[in-house]
C-alpha cells in the first residue's frame, strides 16, 4: 500500500485525480438517492406555493439574514413538539429554494409561527423588539415600515422558481406584481385575483395596518403568518409512539 | 512589482483588466437600480485601479533573466499582508457582532449594522479574507519550495491573488446591502460564485504547471493538502451554488435545490468547506512550517499518509451530522455520525503527527513564540476534532445543536486552529520573505501568543457554558411535566456569556493588530538578511542541495 503510494506521489495528474475520485464517493451515496428515493419527501397533492407577496417577504428574510438566528425545522424531539408544535415535515419545504431550516437559535424556532401571533403583534415587534419582549436581543427592523415594497420584477422572480420546479401558472406569473399588490389591500380591485390563483384560505389583508402603501413589512409579516401554513400534512401525521420522539 | 512582468505578461494583464473594467461597465450599465449595479461599479473601480497599476510600471524595462534563478516573491508578499488586514477588519467584525448579542442597541436603526447582515461580513471577512488569502499567499510559498522550481510565469499568481481578493469584496459589499444567498459559508451571488471559479481554475492550472517544473521526484505532503484543498473547494463550490438568477441584470438567484435535497447540499458543502478549507488547506500550512521552524522533519511520512487519504475519504459524509432529528432520512443521518465519529482517526493522526515532530525540540517551543503557536495550533486541533466527532453523535447533538455550544467548536477551531497556526506560518514566513534576519520584534510575538491564548479560551469557555445551559433549559420539564423555561428565559440567562465572549473577541483582535504593526516593522526595520545567506532560498543552488523538509521514515 505504501509501495503504491510512493509511486502516487511522483504523479502530479495521478494524485489530483485520485483526490476528486475519493472524495466523491461520500456525495454521491449520501445526496444522489434523495433525488431518486420516493419516501425521502412525502406526497401532499394540496401543498400550496408562496404568494408573490409571501415570497417578497422570504427574500426580505433572507435579505436580513434572519436565518442566522431562527432555524425553521423543529426536531423529533418531545421538548421540541411541546414548545413549538407538530415536528417538521420533508413536504413542508419542497418549494424552499433554498431552504431555511437553520443552524442556530439565538431566538426561538419560525417553523410554526405563522398564526400564532396577531399581524399587529409582529409589526410592532419588528418595529422594537424590546417593547414587545423586553428581554429580547433582537435588532429593531423598523425600515421595514419605511421601505415601499419593490413589486416590479415579481414576475421575473415566480419564472425563475418555476424554471427550479415550483409549479406556478402562467397566470400567476403574468399577476405577480398585481397579485402582491392585491393581498396587501383587502378593498382594491386586484384582491380577487389573490384569492382565485392561490385559493380562498390565502391571508388577504393589510398587514402592516395601512392599506395605502405596500411595504416590506407588508410582504416580511405576510411571510411569516404563512410559515408551517402551506400544508396540513405535519398536522395530519400519524400519532408517533414513544421511541420515536426522542429525548427526554 | 510591474517590473517583474514581462512584456507580454504586461500586456497580457492590461488586455484582462480593462476586459473585466468593461464587464464591471456591462453590469453597472445593465443592472442599474439593481444591487447587481452596484457591484458592477465596484468591479469597474477595482479594475480601473489594477490598470492604472499597470500603466504606471508599464515602460519599465524588461526584468533580466537573472529573476528565473530565483523563487518569485512578491504575489505572496501582497498576499500576507492582504490575509492580515482582511484578518483585522473580519475580526473587528466578529467583535462588533458579539457586541450586538450583548448590547442589541448598536444597530441604530440601520439595515446595514443589523446582526442579520453583518455576521456573514465577519464570517466571510476571516474564513475567505484572512484564512483564504493566507492560503494562497503560502501555498505558493510552499509549492515552490518544496518543487524547487520557480512559478511557470508572473501573472497567473497575480491573477489568482488579486481575482480572489475581487470575489471577497464582492461578497462583504454585498451582505452590507441584503445580497446574499442565505447558504452557510456561500453567501454570495450567482455572478460572484462564476468568477471565483475562473479566478480557482487559474489557481489550479497554475499550481499543476510548478508541480510539474519541479526537480524533487516526490510531491510533498504538504502539496497533496493544498491540491485537495483547490480541487475539492471547486467540486463543492460549484455543485453548492447552482441556482437560476433571476434575469441576467439581477444579483437575485434562486437556489437548483429545495428543502431536503437541499439542506443536505448545503451541508455537505458547509461541512467539507470546513474539511478542506479550513483543513486540509491549513494541514498542508503545518506540514510545511512546523517542521522547518523546528527543524526537525516529519515524525512519520505513512501517518501523514493514513491521514491525508483517511481526510479526503470520510470528511465528504459527514455533512449530514448537521442536520440530525430533521426530516432529513434517518439512514442519512446515521452515516453522517458515523463517518463522524470514525473521523477521529485521521484526525489525531495528523495532530499526532504534528506533536511528535516537536520531539526533540521542545526547548525550540519554550523559546520561541512562533513554533508555540503552531505547537498550540495543533493541540487545538486535536480538541476541535474531538469534539466535532462528539457533537455528531445523535444524543449528544439534540442537546449540543442550535446552541451557542455549536459556537463555540466553531471558534475552537477557527481560532485555535486555524488562526494560531496561521500566526506561526506567518512568522515563520515573514523574515524570509522579507530577507530579514528574524521578526522587528521577537517579544510581540510573545505578547500576540498570549492575547490570542488568552482571547481562544475566554471565548470558548463562555460558550460552552451557555450552550449547555441554553440546550438544557430548553428540554428542562418541572414537576407537572411541562416545560420548566420559556425560551426568553433561556436569551435572558445567556447575557454574561455574551459580554465574556466580546470580551475574549477583543483579546484576539488585539492580538492580530499587534501581530500586524509587527509584520509591517519587520518590513520597515528588522536587519536584513546577508547576501550569502539569502542565497541558500533559491531553487537550484549549485551542488546537492538540501531537499527543503525531508519526511522521516
Amino acid at each position: 500500500m505504501f509501495g503504491l503510494h510512493y509511486n502516487l506521489e511522483r504523479r502530479s495528474i495521478g494524485l489530483a485525480v485520485a483526490i476528486i475520485i475519493v472524495a466523491s464517493i461520500g456525495g454521491l451515496v449520501e445526496i444522489a438517492p434523495l433525488f431518486t428515493i420516493d419516501e425521502t419527501v412525502e406526497e401532499d397533492p394540496d401543498m400550496r406555493v408562496y404568494t408573490p407577496l409571501e415570497l417578497a417577504g422570504r427574500n426580505i428574510y433572507i435579505s436580513e439574514g434572519c436565518y442566522a438566528c431562527h432555524s425553521q425545522m423543529v426536531r423529533t424531539l418531545r421538548d421540541e413538539v411541546e414548545r413549538y408544535g407538530p415536528y417538521s415535515l420533508a413536504v413542508e419545504s419542497q418549494y424552499d429554494h433554498p431552504m431555511l431550516w437553520g443552524s442556530k437559535r439565538t431566538g426561538p424556532d419560525l417553523a410554526r409561527v405563522g398564526g400564532k401571533y396577531s399581524d399587529a403583534w409582529h409589526v410592532a415587534h419588528l418595529e422594537d423588539p424590546r417593547a414587545v419582549v423586553p428581554q429580547s436581543v433582537m435588532p429593531s427592523y423598523s425600515w421595514l415600515s419605511r421601505n415601499e415594497l419593490d413589486r416590479e420584477d415579481l414576475d421575473k422572480h415566480l419564472a425563475a422558481m418555476r424554471k427550479v420546479g415550483v409549479p406556478y401558472s402562467d397566470a400567476m406569473i403574468e399577476n405577480a406584481p398585481e397579485d402582491a399588490y392585491g393581498q396587501a389591500n383587502p378593498d382594491s380591485s386586484r384582491a380577487g385575483g389573490v384569492a382565485e390563483r392561490y385559493g380562498e384560505e390565502t391571508n388577504i389583508r393589510s398587514f402592516d395596518g395601512d392599506p395605502e402603501r405596500v411595504t416590506e413589512m407588508d410582504a416580511l409579516v405576510a411571510y411569516l403568518q404563512i410559515l408551517g401554513r402551506l400544508t396540513d400534512a405535519a398536522e395530519d401525521q400519524p400519532a408517533l409512539d414513544d421511541s420515536e420522539l426522542e429525548g427526554e | 512589482m510591474i517590473s517583474q512582468l514581462t512584456k507580454g505578461e504586461r500586456q497580457l494583464a492590461l488586455v484582462i483588466s480593462i476586459a473585466v473594467a468593461f464587464l464591471g461597465l456591462a453590469m453597472a450599465g445593465g443592472g442599474f437600480g439593481n444591487p447587481l449595479g452596484f457591484h458592477g461599479f465596484i468591479v469597474l473601480l477595482f479594475a480601473l485601479g489594477v490598470t492604472f497599476l499597470i500603466l504606471s510600471g508599464y515602460f519599465a524595462p524588461e526584468p533580466s533573466p537573472e529573476r528565473l534563478k530565483r523563487y518569485y516573491d512578491d504575489p505572496i508578499k501582497v498576499g500576507v499582508i492582504l490575509s492580515l488586514i482582511w484578518g483585522v477588519i473580519g475580526m473587528f467584525m466578529g467583535v462588533w457582532v458579539a457586541a450586538l448579542l450583548a448590547w442589541p442597541e448598536m444597530t441604530f436603526d440601520a439595515a446595514w449594522a443589523s446582526f442579520g447582515r453583518l455576521r456573514p461580513v465577519h464570517t466571510t471577512g476571516v474564513i475567505f479574507g484572512f484564512g483564504g488569502n493566507a492560503l494562497i499567499a503560502t501555498s505558493f510559498h510552499v509549492m515552490q519550495r518544496t518543487s524547487r522550481a520557480r512559478m511557470p510565469d508572473q501573472f497567473s499568481p497575480w491573477f489568482v491573488l488579486l481575482g480572489y481578493n475581487l470575489f471577497c469584496l464582492l461578497a462583504v459589499s454585498g451582505y452590507f446591502i441584503g445580497v446574499t444567498q442565505s447558504k452557510e459559508y456561500a453567501e454570495p451571488e450567482w455572478y460572484a460564485d462564476i468568477w471565483l471559479v475562473v479566478v480557482w481554475v487559474t489557481y489550479l492550472v497554475l499550481y499543476m504547471r510548478t508541480l510539474a517544473r519541479r526537480q524533487e521526484p516526490h510531491i510533498y505532503v504538504a502539496n497533496w493538502y493544498y491540491l485537495a484543498f483547490i480541487l475539492v473547494v471547486a467540486m463543492l463550490h460549484i455543485v453548492n451554488n447552482l441556482a437560476i438568477p433571476i434575469s441576467l441584470t439581477a444579483a437575485k438567484s434562486y437556489s437548483a435545490f429545495s428543502g431536503v435535497q437541499d439542506a443536505m447540499t448545503q451541508w455537505w458543502y458547509g461541512h467539507n468547506a470546513v474539511a478542506f478549507f479550513l483543513t486540509a488547506g491549513f494541514l498542508g500550512m503545518m506540514y510545511y512550517y512546523l517542521p522547518k521552524r523546528a527543524e526537525r522533519p516529519i515524525f512519520s511520512y505513512r501517518l501523514s499518509i493514513v491521514s491525508f487519504w483517511g481526510i479526503t475519504f470520510l470528511y465528504m459524509w459527514a455533512g449530514s451530522h448537521h442536520l440530525h432529528y430533521t426530516a432529513l432520512p434517518h439512514w442519512v443521518q446515521t452515516l453522517g455520525m458515523t463517518f463522524s465519529v470514525m473521523l477521529l482517526v485521521p484526525s489525531w493522526a495528523s495532530a499526532a503527527n504534528a506533536l511528535l515532530t516537536l520531539n526533540g525540540a521542545w526547548h525550540k517551543v519554550r523559546d520561541d513564540a512562533t513554533l508555540r503557536f503552531m505547537m498550540v495550533a495543533a493541540v487545538f486541533y486535536g480538541i476541535s476534532t474531538f469534539e466535532g466527532s462528539f457533537l455528531a453523535i445523535r444524543p449528544v447533538n439534540s442537546l449540543s445543536h442550535y446552541t451557542d455550544w455549536t459556537v463555540g467548536h466553531v471558534h475552537a477551531g477557527a481560532l485555535g486552529w486555524v488562526a494560531l497556526i496561521t500566526f506561526g506560518a506567518i512568522y515563520t514566513l515573514a523574515p524570509i520573505l522579507w530577507k530579514r534576519q528574524r521578526m522587528y520584534s521577537p517579544a510581540l510575538v510573545e505578547v500576540h501568543f498570549w492575547l490570542a491564548l488568552a482571547g481562544t479560551l475566554v471565548y470558548v469557555f463562555a460558550m460552552w457554558n451557555s450552550g449547555i445551559i441554553q440546550g438544557l433549559m430548553w428540554r428542562t420539564y418541572n414537576e407537572s411535566g411541562t416545560l420548566a423555561y420559556s425560551f426568553v428565559e433561556s436569551v435572558e440567562a445567556m447575557h454574561p456569556y455574551y459580554i465574556a465572549r466580546t470580551a475574549g473577541g477583543l483579546l484576539f483582535l488585539a492580538g492580530i493588530v499587534v501581530g500586524f504593526y509587527n509584520i509591517l516593522m519587520t518590513i520597515r526595520r528588522a536587519p536584513s538578511l546577508e547576501a550569502s545567506a539569502a542565497k541558500q532560498d533559491e531553487p537550484v543552488t549549485s551542488g546537492a542541495a538540501p531537499s527543503p523538509v525531508s519526511a522521516g521514515e
